[in-house]
């Protein structure tokens, strides 16, 4: 009944390769995006944005940005909150220093800069892998984060090491600072996610990606058939780091509007990305949607319902989040150990079938 | 026309007639996470001020004053999601306790017009009312700690502290950062050598940073620690045997938590404080009897006259003795958020009142001006006993140096100020 190819007839390889090829798959797509353009942004009020779907937004760029580097090319990384910060401080630099630029090119500067610190850092996946790569990412993150600690440069010399950031308009409308209104923040990072997951898709399913993937599978047989593992690794680190420091510019930007480095971008932001990647599904774009929404709606969802609905003390309440949440994720990962997106396609196959299974 | 006024005059009768709502008192609070052991006593002092004002006088001006507590764990992400949680309940005034979420929530309240009042934490430069309409950190600041840190050095010594070494151990955040400009400047002025050593989050190892410290043989260590930060580097002075008569600590880490882990050890352990220590006061009676025994207390009720619980309790009533001023300045019982802050401008508060409150002396006695939001800037310094397991002042509540943090205030605020393209108020 559900995502059936019976009628759907493809004549062309255009239509054969296209990315949702089931003609039910390909109108979800467009009414999630009806629904996510044309409805959201007029319902929307500040809990809504600034709780619940801003956040979602940006973790999910962070968790493309993550999901291409270890999901589609296999090179574990530690140092995504490191990567955020140099995406932060990077368009804090850049929208204090250019005020009367726009911050959509500030944002996007800070992807570049921080795919060039990315690729720095990325130098040592061509001699070392798995949990070595993994340990040096991590010196990444420490040493970053203590660099924007250190260096009152990046932080233009401020008492308190905080970043602040001015307000920004986009067409005239504030993006950044107090007097957002919550459709406008909502907006950007919605834009901002449909233009970078749509690059991803197409990346990934491309020659560019394929390397990726055959460095990911086996890289000594990548390298046989002619793949460059300098050029896969390299442009895997610059990409994934690209969408990850326009993550970490809207997370400081748009949704926080002050930071600092230790607090926002810690180890716990790479492990909290990380996880993210792991529960959606390795390789996937859409598991790396699904992972962002499961790690940051449940806990405001299980908040909302412990402490609003059933009125239960606030400590009790939050001790409880983190073990329902915690006990999810290990329940999640034995059913399925390929993540949310497997539970997808799963129940994609199901439904073609049902209601008539045999 | 007549008909039209009269229509008119009704309806917003009808529109502000519907039942009186709450007072509405956020408490963004953290009974959670490495930060919970400081966070609880205070989030529960706050909250017994306001439950003794309900219980025993019905009230501030007849409206119940209302508590809502919401979990941040000292993390900003949450702490933006409480803020907007809360903030379309009526909030009146917010106090996060957490230096991060205030420099997130200054832009935040002054463009939804509600007031931030951070006694003793928050940014500093804050204190300047000419730039930061909304915020109110009165009555002391970082900078103030520091300079009366210092005021303590040089009376223990004999007013020369030339030549000697002061090393700060600070929280590697935007809180503990605040004082070192100040502490560097002081440091101009009074010939001393400063030496700052950062401990990162949450603090719980910090080895090397005592073992530098027993290398370089500070006179003087000061510290601003918050959390399981205190109790680490308490302990570890303890074991370097550093003598806990030179070593200071700011109010947030002057707690009885964070002294007794080391036992006898932390004897003489000194910190600053902005208001009296001790539950010797009228007022702690009340709370036991309208709010310990009756079951209503916030947390277990074993509290009640720590330093952190005072504070907060401090806190409370400094905000619930504004709300009554605003009641009676804008006449109505059902204050805004905009009359709130019109009564924080204009606030003082006197001893006389303070003793009617059965709180003598409890803080400075001060008046609050549009320019300055910041206070008298006034402190004392507070010493541990292990054996009696009480705090002791043992220093009058004395002034800071002005004179090298105004024009520190004036700096930051105006550079604030210049970024975010706000006009001086107050003129």
């Amino acid at each position: 009944m559900f995502y059936r190819e019976a009628g759907d007839f493809h004549t062309t390889y255009k239509d054969d390769n296209q990315t949702f090829p089931i003609k039910f798959d390909r109108i979800r797509y467009y009414v999630v995006l009806a629904v996510a353009f044309g409805v959201i942004p007029f319902l929307i009020n500040d809990y809504w944005a600034n709780a619940v779907f801003v956040p979602f937004l940006i973790y999910a760029i962070a968790a493309i940005g993550l999901n291409i580097l270890t999901g589609y090319c296999g090179q574990v990384s530690l140092g995504t909150g490191g990567f955020m910060a140099v995406g932060a401080y990077a368009c804090y630099k850049l929208m204090t220093a250019f005020p009367e630029v726009s911050i959509v090119f500030h944002l996007i500067g800070a992807g570049f800069v921080t795919a060039g610190v990315g690729v720095l850092f990325g130098l040592p996946s061509l001699r070392i892998k798995g949990f070595y790569l993994a340990v040096a990412t991590l010196a990444a993150q420490f040493f970053l984060v203590w660099l924007f600690n250190k260096v009152p440069w990046f932080y233009n010399y401020s008492a308190s090491g905080q970043i602040n950031a001015p307000e920004r308009t986009v067409f005239g409308m504030a993006v950044t600072g107090p007097n957002t209104e919550a459709w406008a923040k909502y907006m950007i990072c919605l834009v901002f996610l449909t233009v970078l997951a749509w690059i991803a898709r197409n990346l990934t399913r491309g020659t560019v990606g394929r390397s990726w993937m055959a460095i990911r599978d086996m890289d000594i047989a990548a390298e046989i058939i002619g793949v460059n593992p300098l050029r896969a690794k390299l442009t895997a680190f610059a990409v994934s780091s690209f969408f990850v420091g326009i993550a970490g510019a809207l997370f400081f930007s748009v949704y926080l509007g002050a930071v600092e480095v230790g607090e926002a971008f810690g180890i716990n932001k790479s492990f909290l990305v990380l996880f993210m990647i792991i529960i959606g599904g390795l390789g996937s774009i859409f598991g790396s949607l699904a992972g962002a929404a499961f790690l940051v709606l449940l806990p405001v969802l299980l908040k909302n319902i412990l402490v609003g609905g059933l009125g239960w003390p606030i400590d009790i309440a939050a001790h409880m989040e983190l073990i329902i949440v915690g006990g999810l994720i290990v329940v999640f990962l034995i059913a399925e150990p390929h993540g949310l997106a497997q539970l997808w396609k799963i129940g994609k196959e199901k439904l073609r079938l049902w209601p008539f299974p045999h | 026309m007549k008909l039209k006024l009269a229509t008119l005059a009704l309806g917003s009768v009808m529109a502000a007639a519907p039942v009186m709502a709450d007072l509405v008192f956020p408490s963004l609070s953290y009974r959670t996470g490495p930060y919970a052991a400081g966070g609880i006593p205070y989030a529960d002092g706050y909250a017994d001020y306001f439950t003794l004002i309900n219980e025993r006088d019905g009230g501030i001006g007849g409206v119940m004053a209302k508590v809502i507590e919401c979990e941040t764990g000292y993390n900003t992400e949450k702490g933006v999601e409480c803020y907007e949680a809360t903030k379309g309940e009526g909030a009146l005034v917010y106090n996060p306790l957490s230096t991060g979420i205030t420099y997130q929530l200054i832009p935040k309240v002054t463009a939804d017009g509600i007031a931030l009042y951070t006694p003793g934490y928050g940014r500093t430069s804050a204190a300047n009312g000419k730039v930061f309409s909304n915020v109110f950190n009165f009555p002391a600041n970082y900078w103030n700690a520091a300079s009366l840190a210092v005021n303590h050095l040089l009376d223990v010594n004999g007013g020369d502290i030339k030549g000697k070494k002061i090393a700060l151990v600070y929280h590697n955040s935007a809180y503990g950062k605040e004082p070192i400009k100040t502490l560097e400047a002081l440091s101009e002025k009074h010939g001393f050598e400063l030496l700052a050593i950062p401990v990162d989050h949450p603090g719980q190892e910090q080895k090397s940073q005592w073992l530098q410290i027993r290398r370089e043989k500070p006179d003087n260590v000061l510290m601003w620690g918050w959390g399981v930060m205190n109790q680490v580097a308490i302990q570890e002075a303890a074991n370097i045997r550093y003598p806990m008569e030179n070593f200071i600590g700011v109010w947030w880490s002057g707690a009885e938590h964070d002294v007794t882990p080391a036992g006898d050890k932390a004897t003489g352990y000194k910190a600053v404080t902005f208001h009296n220590v001790g539950s010797d006061f009228p007022v702690f009676d009340d709370v036991q009897k309208y709010v310990v025994d009756a079951g209503k207390a916030a947390g277990a009720g074993d509290n009640v006259g720590k330093a952190l619980y005072n504070r907060g309790f401090y806190a409370a009533m400094l905000m619930a003795e504004a709300a009554a001023a605003a009641q009676k300045a804008s006449g109505k019982a059902d204050i805004e958020a905009s009359d709130m802050i019109a009564a924080l401008e204009s606030f003082s508060i006197t001893e006389e009142r303070m003793a009617e409150l059965g709180m003598p002396n409890f803080g400075p006695a001060f008046e609050v001006s549009c320019a300055n939001h910041g206070g008298p800037g006034t402190g004392a310094i507070q010493q541990w006993d292990a054996a009696a397991g009480t705090w002791s002042l043992i220093s009058d509540f004395g002034p800071s140096d002005m004179d090298v943090i105004q024009p520190l205030i004036d700096a930051d605020s105006a550079a604030y100020a210049a970024e975010n393209n706000i006009a001086e108020r107050c003129n």
